[in-house]
């Protein structure tokens, strides 16, 4: 049997231990906990959304009700489950390991960012309690400033603590990185994991304060009456649209780009090959991270903005698409020669960049102005970002929480009930999501509940597609669970991979590594002399 | 995957030791104020200073979409932005500079004196500092008062007015996109004036450590970062200053 | 604008086929044979990178190119084109015909005439959208925004609101009634006409009084309103602007806003005063003011 040894998870003991923790690994798990419970209220949310649609008549929620389920699952969703899901578990995580430190820079910090993130938590369920709200996560002035009667500012608090918790998670990533490096790590020895969140982090910095002082002028015009955005006072409801966007559109690639830097190890490791093209990769993610501010204006081509502004912002916005091919090409161009394995974690990999090639592919329509017009506001919008956020993002997080469950819980998964997991989850997927890309062409619109009886075959498929990716998720939910108890012990390197964390124990201890790393080598370097690999 | 027992974690690299003599335990001992996770008091001091950046880039970014919302508007309405600016009362506006322009002057003497290990003139200056950040809520105070009792508050009661010697009520006829400037008014200086709470919060925690002698000439960490919000909190300030109060100097209504 | 969306469909296809068969391809391929096996040692390749930099990058610029050339067109309605007038409310489509029929969530059109709807809001945002004629604009309170189509085969067409408005947002919806112009005649003519936008306009510029200031002969206090709208105006500042739509509007919402030159900044601001339709029937009352071709 395995030596008594103490990884973080056994020392030190107990419930205080764990919630007065400062230690990174602990911290990524105790987000793990409260991010899936997130995101299971949110996915009640959008089986309510599926159900409903399955007629075309209202029949099951009331108009009021269904607008409220759609809202709540677009502010959980994206607010307290994509914007932390990978940096705050996984990034958490492995960032300080990656990088050959003991810790992030801010140990305590990181703790407060979790506190933030539970207390936003319990104010979005407390408004849950009372009703919940029906602006949308989009909260759209004037309907959210005079229109809705629910409780928009309590929900605004919400979020706002939940930016804050997201604020301090990016802040501390951004200082680990520059200041906390292992001697030898220099910058492009760094594994894309790392350039990834380092990317995301940047724009968290940026980006989640406006949307966090937008948010206040909201609450400030339904409680104070400072009507910045009323019409009636000359202010312009549309300056809204543009403060929201300017956050939410990088909000996006805070979403993305961690996935894609999962992505890039998880190829590197499932073909025991160099990413091809380190540097074009990691350059890519810090020119999405910029150039991603500078998009915003696409989701406003028909909201009145001037022909002269879209132009600027839909040319942008095809220039952005440019990065995340190059990387989707790099990733391919990995696999080429490379000795690839089928094992779970592939299985992401290859659903990922399948869906998130359409995903982005569809971003293109969206962007080419004149085609906007049409589709704006449809269920291809809702198709589109589902492809990336769903197909993308969640297959990464999937994928790499597979593929680091080994080292973060010391404990193996079943390898045969993963790939039914990720098959079940890809098929589903698709079906859900497919046929609203044709619905929405046909025109129909967004956070509609009713709707003419020719869509009702396409949302059909979606509603059954929508069960088969519930019963994926649940999957692997279980088998994820049973093995903490029942699991078999993992080994230090289970995939044979390249990484300064499997250099560590399985699951490390507490410092991270029993001898400080000094690096003298590149990022995954698996053929310094055409040698195999140690496994386990 | 080979069952039984881990490996020991191989260290890339050719230096299987311990790498570099990390400072943290045995020879030489380490500052008591050194963290676990660094190497060296340098380093800890180095990530303190970028965090307290990397944080007041976001309060930059947290000001900045007023500031936008501030821009556009007086693009759009230059002349309800003056006739209001001119309802603001300039002198105390102006006192409110002079007064956080010396506090952040006595934060930076606070910051020297640990730099030259004086407790007592740390002790003074925080002192002096929170006098000064106080006298400005004091004044801000005394403003917004003034402000309610000319209605110039936006929303329902919004009722431009002044109140002559003689007692009739002259109204003040302020053009359209004056509420949207009192608005943006007082969200900037209420959120400015939240921040200088929270900075005189965080300056009683640093007289309570410095009393305590905890800063020294070889740490004094927390004094320089809570020097850093201090003086951006002071900067903001001088930025809302001409922003709001000076602008309706050449407005003959 | 189904042209551009079927070649955007071949060439993210072409992509997506050959991005998925490579990834499938190799991932079979180059299987692992042996369980300490590795890949074998490769870099990069500047060339490829340039290669799937550039060709991505051109592609994306002809999508862009031919989306804006579309938007443009979208945007800009041609100057004969029939004018209605739209205004959105919680939870229904007030339409207005240029002769004065009113419609409620219907809109009557005759084929093979452009038609350029004027768009207004009286509570909050909504979107007026067609897809059979693959165009949708918002209903921005405060602004007058434009979208114009025109019908080629008579029928039955969809109009949705397409902007997120509250309880009632699904239920926003309506039909466009594309007709012979022979039907579309005999419609109007049974149509009950309780004035056209015109003639409410002109009762509102009587009831309003601006009569009092603007007078045809140039004598009153305010500039003389005839042949005013679409031309361009020189303001007290020193700007010149056109005055559309939206000048119009502005002008009685927020009147000191853009005072004309040689004229003092005494009228009165009507912010609040007029609802969204007044203000686009005013609109339509001053746009009908031409000068007199002979007198």
């Amino acid at each position: 049997m395995t030596p008594e040894r103490h990884s973080y998870l056994d020392a030190p003991y107990g419930l205080k231990a764990w919630l007065l923790t400062k230690d990174h690994k602990r911290i990524a798990m105790l987000y793990l906990i409260s991010i899936t419970i997130f995101f299971a209220l949110g996915g009640f949310f959008a089986a309510g959304i599926r159900l409903e649609l399955l007629t075309p008549k209202g029949d099951l929620l009331t108009p009021d009700l269904y607008n409220k389920f759609f809202s709540m699952h677009g502010v959980i969703m994206v607010f307290f489950f994509l914007v932390p899901s990978i940096p705050a578990t996984l990034g958490n995580f492995l960032m300080p390991i990656m990088v050959g430190a003991k810790d992030l820079a801010f140990p305590r910090i990181n703790l407060i960012s979790w506190y933030l993130y539970v207390i936003g938590g319990l104010i979005a369920l407390t408004v849950l309690a009372m009703g919940g709200i029906d602006t949308g996560w989009t909260f759209y002035t004037p309907y959210s400033t005079i229109g809705s009667s629910t409780n928009v500012s309590l929900a605004i608090i919400g979020v706002f603590v939940a930016g804050f918790s997201s604020i301090l998670t990016g802040f501390n990533f951004i200082v680990t990185v520059h200041r906390m490096r292992a001697p030898g790590m220099t910058w492009f020895r760094l594994p894309l994991f790392v350039w990834a969140n380092y990317a995301t982090s940047l724009v968290m910095i940026l980006g989640t304060p406006v949307v966090a002082i937008t948010l206040c002028m909201v609450a400030a015009e339904r409680t104070l009456h400072l009507g910045i955005f009323d019409p009636k006072l000359g202010g312009d409801p549309v300056l809204f649209q543009h403060l929201f966007w300017f956050y939410s559109h990088p909000a996006v690639y805070i979403m993305i780009l961690p996935g894609m830097g999962v992505m890039s190890e998880l190829v590197a490791a499932m073909s025991r090959k160099q990413i091809f093209g380190y540097s074009f990769v990691a350059a890519s993610s810090l020119a999405i991270a910029i150039l991603g501010f500078l998009v915003w204006g696409h989701h406003l081509f028909v909201s009145s903005q001037s022909i002269y502004a879209g132009m600027v912002f839909s040319i942008i916005t095809m220039l952005v698409a440019v990065p995340s091919a190059v990387k989707t090409f790099n990733w391919a161009a990995t696999m080429y020669k490379g000795s690839v394995s089928w094992e779970s974690p592939t299985y992401w990999v290859v659903g990922f960049m399948g869906l998130f090639l359409v995903g982005g592919l569809t971003g293109l329509f969206l962007a080419s102005m004149g085609l906007d017009i049409h589709l704006h506001d449809t269920y291809f919008v809702v198709a589109h970002f589902h492809y990336i956020m769903v197909g993308g993002a969640i297959m990464a997080y999937m994928g790499g929480l597979h593929f680091w469950w080994p080292k973060m819980t010391g404990k193996l998964y079943n390898e045969s009930l993963a790939k039914v997991s990720a098959i079940l989850v890809f098929v589903g997927f698709n079906l859900t999501f497919g046929p609203q890309f044709i619905v929405g062409y046909l025109g129909m619109p967004r956070r509609y509940h009713t709707y003419p009886d020719e869509f009702q075959v396409w949302n059909v498929a979606s509603t059954l597609g929508a069960s088969i990716l519930g019963m994926g998720y649940m999957l692997a939910f279980t088998y994820l669970v049973y093995s903490i108890f029942k699991g078999e012990a993992a080994p230090a390197n289970p995939w044979g991979a390249k990484g300064l964390e499997w250099t560590t124990t399985s699951p490390p201890p507490t410092f991270n590594f029993d001898v400080d790393p000094v690096v003298d080598e590149p990022a995954y370097n698996y053929n310094p002399t055409g040698k195999g690999v140690h496994v386990g | 995957m080979s069952a039984g027992g881990p490996h020991p974690p191989t260290v890339l690299g050719s230096s299987a030791h311990g790498g570099l003599a990390v400072a943290g335990h045995g020879e030489g001992g380490h500052h008591p104020r050194q963290q676990h996770h660094f190497y060296t008091m340098g380093q800890q001091l180095e990530a303190s200073i970028l965090g307290m950046w990397v944080f007041l880039v976001t309060e930059v970014m947290f000001f900045g979409g007023m500031f936008m919302a501030y821009i556009v508007y007086r693009t759009w309405y230059p002349t309800a932005w003056a006739a209001s600016s001119n309802q603001l009362n300039v002198i105390m506006g102006a006192i409110n500079t002079g007064v956080l322009i010396c506090s952040s002057l006595t934060m930076v003497l606070a910051v020297r004196s640990a730099q030259v290990g004086s407790r007592a003139g740390q002790i003074v200056n925080l002192i002096l500092t929170m006098m000064f950040g106080s006298t400005f809520l004091v004044v801000k105070y005394f403003e917004y008062a003034e402000k309610f009792h000319h209605g110039l508050v936006p929303g329902p009661n919004f009722n431009p007015h002044h109140v002559l010697p003689d007692g009739t009520i002259e109204h003040i006829a302020l053009p359209l996109g004056s509420q949207l400037y009192f608005s943006l008014y007082f969200m900037m200086t209420g959120i400015h004036a939240l921040h200088m709470i929270i900075g005189i919060g965080i300056m009683l925690v640093m007289l309570r450590w410095a009393i305590k002698g905890r800063f020294t000439p070889d740490y004094y960490n927390p004094l320089e970062v809570s020097g850093l919000y201090w003086h951006f909190v002071d900067i903001v300030w001088i930025f809302l200053f001409p922003l709001l109060y000076l602008l309706g100097y050449n407005y003959r209504g | 604008m189904d042209l551009l969306y079927f070649f955007i469909v071949a060439v993210c296809a072409f992509f997506a086929v050959l991005v998925v068969a490579l990834v499938v391809f190799f991932t079979l391929k180059y299987k692992r044979q042996s369980p300490n096996e590795v890949g074998a040692d490769i870099h990069g390749s500047l060339a490829l990178e340039l290669l799937w930099t550039a060709i991505p990058f051109v592609l994306s610029l002809v999508m862009f190119g031919w989306g804006a050339e579309l938007f443009f067109k979208l945007s800009r309605p041609p100057a004969d084109s029939m004018e209605i007038v739209v205004v959105g409310k919680q939870w229904m489509w007030k339409v207005q015909h240029p002769e004065g029929v009113r419609e409620i969530n219907e809109l009557h059109v005759p084929i093979g005439v452009n038609v350029r709807i004027s768009l207004g809001s009286e509570d909050v945002i909504h979107d007026f959208f067609m897809p059979a004629f693959r165009v949708k604009m918002d209903a921005v309170p405060g602004k007058i925004t434009t979208l114009w189509f025109q019908a080629t085969l008579p029928g039955v067409y969809h109009i949705f609101c397409s902007q997120y408005c509250g309880t009632k947002h699904s239920g926003m919806v309506g039909q466009v009634f594309a007709m012979q112009p022979q039907d579309y005649a005999a419609w109007l003519a049974g149509g009950r006409a309780n004035g056209t936008p015109v003639e409410m306009g002109h009762k509102l510029f009587a009831d309003y009084q601006c009569a009092t200031c603007h007078k045809e002969d140039r004598t009153g206090r305010g500039p003389s309103l005839v042949g005013v709208a679409g031309s361009a105006v020189q303001l007290a500042d020193g700007r010149t602007v056109v005055a559309d739509d939206n000048y119009l509007r502005e002008s009685i919402v927020n009147s000191q806003s853009k005072v004309v030159s040689g004229f003092q900044p005494i009228m009165p601001t009507f912010q609040g005063q007029i609802s969204e339709e007044n203000l686009m029937q005013l609109i339509a009352y001053i746009k009908s003011l031409k000068p007199a071709a002979s007198k």
